[in-house]
């Protein structure tokens, strides 16, 4: 209780020394296009934390959060329960709009950088992101160990569209930093935002947003949005491409 | 070789689905089938959701069908009268099948049905298969004749036709429903349905040999191209980039299959055809009944922004 005081007071203390540090940050790629061998990339992460003359001279250790978060979407998380005898989806919980992918890096273990209630104001930790979920009528977050959203945060982690690194973030200079932002195969297509905290001595100082954008192109995009747009156009061109595919193969196997 | 899926949006090896292309192509050559039940779960299981492989599947059916028909055409092995009464029931079963498609997949059961139907359907077809296969070789070696067929009440019923070209004197009512039926599971399952068709054909309705087959694949033609069309329009699953590897290993595959099953006896075919449903089934029961390694799945309901 007084540690979570304390904490509290720190903040309030700090909070108007807050715009002493600046967040410059960029991304290697801010527009990763999808083509036929896409399979997955690795973006970098790079920045610095930039002083003035306001910075504390005695600040000079610095912690910092990145979180990803991919393009939002509503997602029906369901169990299976033994019913006569054969495993049927039962129970669901539907989350909504929550993050396609969404990757939370830091320098060192979240509970090292800061105190679990500032941790859970500031979403840091995949047990501490808010994820809406429709309970009933009322839409909540709920604790962190229930079954569905555990399962959830589980299912999504051996997709690789969530995962929490915290020995992601490295600093090169104890102000330069970066970090890499692996992209699985399957990645949702959309914008991404990247969310950068900057703290010190356990104190949330500032933060900053980037984002980047992950597109299909050319042959990708043309089939995606004609299917989408043009369904009976689409489904005429497949209807075709059956039926030359098979009179082909019979021409070609025709003699022997 | 890693090639992106645009709309089951995942890359996938595409000499991985060539080669499964070109192995069911094989079995469907081989038996006289479309090989859809073998090519579905197999799609399921490299990581292709349920809805699009089905979705998928039905243009790849769609093509293997049309090489065969048209081989069956110049043998002039396809009753057009009877094909044509079989399509009025198969397009009305197909509209009706994609329909409950998308009201199950809303209704989050989906997954479900098509595992329950494949192991109603697998385990009873094959396992009739099977038996009628062993009992039709058991007499081959006593040397015994095949009993003579006789009429069944199908027979008795009214709005009787002459089917020329299959020789046979046949009420249209259960044509029709077959056709219903065949079209409604097939676009549920994602299946031609050709390997219940032809023993329906066979046994119920007493169509010759010699039309049945090719008779059948054009009604798996039309109704898989019916259902590719649909699916493409109210589902926006179909995913032609998958389609078209699968189309070209399936074609080339059914060449060498059909070249294959000539050389092996009817019964023996038909033996190892109900086998292989079987088995097929029984792995669906199985993975029904068992505790499956992890009680919960995630559907996305579609990205916004």
């Amino acid at each position: 209780m007084t540690r979570t005081l304390l904490a509290i007071v720190l903040v309030l203390l700090l909070g108007g020394a807050a715009r002493a540090e600046r967040l410059i940050v960029s991304v290697s790629n801010h527009r990763v296009t999808v083509t036929p061998n896409y399979s997955g990339e690795e973006l970098v992460l790079f920045g610095s934390v930039e002083r003035d003359a306001t910075t504390p001279a005695d600040r000079t250790a610095y912690d910092l959060v990145v979180t990803v978060r991919g393009p939002r979407a509503d997602m029906v998380t369901r169990r299976k329960e033994r019913t006569f005898g054969i495993w049927i989806n039962t129970d669901y919980r539907q989350f909504l709009q929550v993050p396609s992918y969404l990757a939370l890096f830091a320098n060192r273990p979240f509970d090292a950088i800061t105190s679990p209630e500032i941790a859970r104001r500031q979403q840091i930790g995949l047990n501490n992101v808010l994820l809406t979920q429709r309970v009933g009528g009322d839409y909540a977050d709920v604790v962190p160990n229930d079954a569905f959203r555990s399962a959830f945060i589980r299912l999504r982690t051996q997709r690789g569209l969530y995962r929490e690194d915290p020995s992601a973030v490295t600093f090169l200079t104890p102000t330069l930093f970066r970090t890499g932002i692996p992209l699985p195969g399957e990645v949702p297509i959309g914008t991404y935002e990247i969310e950068i905290k900057l703290f010190a001595n356990g104190a949330f100082i500032g933060k900053t947003e980037t984002a980047f954008e992950i597109v299909k192109v050319g042959f990708e995009q043309f089939v995606a949005t004609t299917a989408r747009h043009n369904g009976l156009l689409y489904g005429l061109a497949t209807v075709a491409m059956a039926l030359m595919t098979g009179w082909m193969a019979s021409i070609v196997f025709r003699k022997d | 070789m890693q090639l992106y899926l645009p709309i089951a949006d995942l890359p996938v090896n595409v000499f991985l689905v060539l080669a499964m292309g070109a192995a069911v192509g094989f079995v469907s050559g081989m038996f006289g089938i479309g090989g859809g039940f073998l090519m579905t779960p197999l799609l399921i299981f490299i990581g292709i959701t349920p809805a699009v492989a089905v979705a998928s599947v039905a243009s790849h059916i769609a093509a293997s069908s049309f090489s065969g028909a048209l081989s069956y055409w110049r043998r002039r092995a396809i009753d057009p009268a009877l094909a044509s009464v079989l399509l009025c029931g198969g397009v009305t079963g197909t509209t009706l099948g994609v329909w409950a498609f998308t009201q199950l997949r809303a209704l989050g059961q989906l997954d479900l049905m098509i595992a329950l139907s494949y192991v109603v359907l697998l385990t009873t077809v094959g396992s009739l298969m099977f038996s009628e296969g062993l009992r039709a070789l058991m007499r081959t070696r006593r040397g015994a004749l095949p009993p003579r067929r006789s009429h069944n009440w199908i027979h008795g019923l009214p709005l009787k036709m002459r089917f020329k070209r299959s020789k046979i004197y046949l009420s249209v009512i259960p044509v029709v429903v077959v056709g219903i039926v065949i079209g409604f599971i097939g676009a549920i399952m994602g299946i031609g349905g050709g390997f219940i068709l032809v023993p329906i054909m066979i046994y119920l309705l007493r169509v010759p040999t010699s039309t049945v087959i090719g008779t059948s694949m054009v009604l798996t033609l039309v109704t898989m191209l019916f259902a590719t069309m649909l699916h493409a329009v109210t589902n926006h699953l179909v995913d032609a980039v998958l389609a078209l590897i699968l189309m070209v290993g399936g074609v080339t595959g059914a060449q060498f299959g059909a070249r294959a099953g000539q050389k092996i006896r009817g019964e023996q075919l038909r033996l190892l055809l109900g086998l292989l449903i079987l088995s097929v089934g029984i792995r669906f029961a199985i993975e029904l009944v068992i505790q499956p390694s992890d009680l919960f799945t995630i559907r996305e309901l579609g990205v916004s922004g």
